[in-house]
């Protein structure tokens, strides 16, 4: 902090402290589980429909040529799992803006949330933060165990206290500014498939 | 400076009544979709008082919470700067932005940075701004400031945009569909996006626990902005400190539904510290925030996390655009809020309302919105800030209303007699509510009239 900045500081925390009604009470925050574990896989595709996103339940088989039967256009394939080579990998974009040069990423998330049809993604599986919205389409492999039941689970994810960048992510990016009316895509990407792939490290049972 | 006229200001957008019908309908809509989201959320009445009852905590223990923000937010990496005021704001990012010798800058939607007039402060210093976010662009491209907090441009129709769109890109101005309207954006922003050197946001959320700063898109914007460039500057008021991560997901299960109806946004990011090789600033602004806090009867309304519910609700603001209220905060909230920075240029705004209540039943976080506007109504008396018309009118309305004898013969006169009146009786600069619309025909006799017919006959014979 500059040595001008320390007296502002100060002076708004001084006012505010001046200022601030009576200390008021913490409540208590319930878990709301509203959902059976059973239903986790149901709700979440609806969840990732309802916001124009895809969900394909069945094994995909050889990911090389689902993607180019899928993706007939697509020239750069980039993959972030290790089961799958793609034609590059995020380790050799050398610049963050580059990733707009990929036709379609393969992921894959650890947490899927329930009510809304999110999933996760940090740091960790982008590796290039800039894939998830720079890229065009998103394929993201998420093992339908790990699907927690709704947003106050999700937020006990320990990527929110420590990573430095995690998204829930719902659907292709759209926007609703123009006579109200939402369409796909805005500026992030265009599709976002989520494909049920049980993860060989799950944890969860 | 005189007041801002709000109704004077309408005028303009109500004398197109395409733009009046479609805005009604549109936010009428987005209010029953906020509706029908609610009611799929069991706990939804509960999460509004946790809401309120957590925001009430944090701002009653500000001062500790942004200490621990600020700590934690530098352990992180990130380096924190405070504003006590607009200017001080500007030149902090300035100052930033040239310190690294920025030209460009691309920036996603912050009511903050409107309010604190960020842009043409740049834009004076030779810093081209890009703004990434689909309606605030279409906004800056047409020179106005945003006519509603989530959706800046709503009040444009396709066809608005689509002449805009033509004039500054060379689209095709016959070709209103939204989604080519919005790829027109897209592939116009996207070197922009590419080049930039630096990038802005503003915060949803600031999480005090864990130094993180969270940011609600559809569009995936606020993450271009950030990650994009290496150097990453947000702007949030101090307002918006809530304690832990377990708090934010009440607040995330809120926002969303009570703006737009859908469950959560598609890009819903928490960004606790920069990338390897880049730099991640966070500017905290007071600007009024913390004398608000001390005011007894007004603090609430810092606990808005800006859904917007309330001016989707709210008949005035939906038949009248935020334009028209001359101010960075619109609708209900922003009668309440725009006050608190001057109280002279916008005494008029606490009376755009009908003091239906609606604004006050929709807030996720329940600000007593409707008795703050009544509240502002109070001051602006007190102040003798109330123009000499309204103050006459609403003399004779106390006199009329407090007393039953007078308001029984003031009606039966009046129903009586708005037939025989002449137009330019009934149609004049004093009758506010006949500018815009016909005053209704009289009911052939009062509601008194017709009890005294009907029940107390009845009653007679029935002897009761």
């Amino acid at each position: 902090m500059s040595a001008l900045q320390s007296p502002l500081r100060n002076s708004i925390l001084d006012a505010v402290r001046k200022n601030q009604p009576p200390p008021q009470p913490m409540p208590k925050i319930p878990r709301f589980h509203a959902t059976a574990p059973d239903d986790h896989v149901t709700l979440f595709s609806k969840g990732v429909a309802r916001m124009a996103g895809v969900v394909i339940a069945d094994d995909v088989g050889d990911m090389d040529s689902f993607l180019r039967k899928r993706y007939p256009d697509a020239k750069v394939f980039c993959s972030a799992i290790s089961e799958y080579e793609g034609t590059m990998r995020p380790s050799s974009l050398n610049h963050w803006s580059e990733a707009s040069a990929i036709d379609v990423c393969v992921l894959r998330s650890p947490m899927g949330v329930a009510e809304t049809g999110s999933i996760l993604l940090s740091d960790i599986e982008l590796q290039v933060h800039t894939i998830a919205f720079l890229a065009h389409d998103l394929v993201v492999l998420l093992d339908p165990k790990e699907i927690v039941d709704n947003i106050h689970s999700a937020y006990e994810h320990p990527y929110f206290k420590s990573r430095p960048y995690s998204l829930l992510m719902t659907g292709p990016s759209g926007s609703g500014d123009i006579g109200g009316i939402t369409v796909h895509p805005a500026q992030g990407v265009k599709t976002l498939t989520v494909i049920f792939s049980p993860s060989p490290t799950s944890k969860r049972t | 400076m005189n007041p801002i006229d709000q109704a004077k200001n309408a005028e303009a957008f109500l004398a197109d009544t395409t733009h009046e019908d479609r805005l009604d309908k549109l936010l009428w809509m987005m209010r029953m979709r906020r509706d029908a989201a609610a009611r799929l959320v069991t706990e939804w009445e509960e999460l509004r008082t946790l809401a309120s009852e957590i925001k009430e905590h944090t701002l009653s223990n500000l001062a500790e919470y942004l200490e621990q923000f600020e700590a934690n937010a530098k352990a992180n990496g990130v380096i924190v700067h405070w504003a006590t005021d607009a200017h001080e704001h500007n030149q902090i990012v300035y100052d930033i932005l040239a310190e690294n010798r920025i030209e460009t800058l691309i920036k996603s939607k912050s009511m903050l940075t409107e309010e604190c007039e960020l842009r043409p402060f740049l834009e004076r210093r030779n810093i081209r701004v890009t703004e990434t976010d689909l309606g605030e662009r279409i906004q800056q491209l047409d020179d106005q400031p945003p006519g509603h907090i989530v959706g800046p441009s709503i009040h444009k129709t396709t066809k608005d945009v689509a002449t805009l769109f033509s004039q500054k890109y060379g689209s095709d101005p016959n070709n209103e569909d939204p989604a080519y309207l919005a790829g027109v954006m897209r592939d116009n922003t996207r070197p922009d996006i590419l080049h930039a050197t630096a990038g802005m946001t503003g915060a949803n959320f600031v999480v005090a626990e864990t130094g993180a700063i969270v940011v609600a898109t559809n569009e995936g914007n606020a993450d271009l902005s950030a990650h994009t460039p290496k150097l990453h500057i947000c702007s949030a008021g101090i307002e918006k400190i809530i304690p832990t991560t377990e708090s934010l997901a009440v607040f995330i299960r809120l926002l969303t539904r009570s703006a737009t109806g859908d469950a959560i946004t598609q890009y819903t990011s928490s960004f606790r510290g920069p990338r390897k090789g880049a730099t991640m600033h966070v500017v905290l602004v007071d600007n009024g925030r913390s004398e608000r806090l001390g005011m007894g009867r007004f603090w609430h309304s810092l606990k808005c996390i800006r859904c917007a519910a309330c001016m989707n609700t709210c008949p005035v603001y939906r038949r009248s655009g935020g334009l028209s209220y001359g101010a960075t905060y619109m609708g209900p909230i922003g009668i309440i809020v725009m006050p608190t920075f001057d109280v002279r240029k916008y005494s008029e705004l606490p009376f755009a309302s009908t003091l239906n209540g609606s604004c006050s039943n929709v807030c996720p976080v329940k600000i007593d919105i409707h008795e703050q506007i009544y509240g502002w109504r109070e001051i602006m008396e007190a102040k003798g800030q109330i123009q000499v018309v309204k103050k006459a009118a609403m003399r004779v309305a106390d006199k009329v209303l407090s007393s039953p004898e007078l308001y029984q013969v003031s009606t039966t006169a009046l129903s009586t007699t708005l037939d025989l009146l002449p137009h330019f009786a009934i149609y004049n600069r004093l009758n506010a509510w006949g500018k815009h619309r016909d005053v209704p025909e009289a009911a052939l006799e009062t509601f008194h009239q017709w009890y005294k017919n009907h029940r107390l006959k009845a009653n007679e014979v029935l002897g009761l």
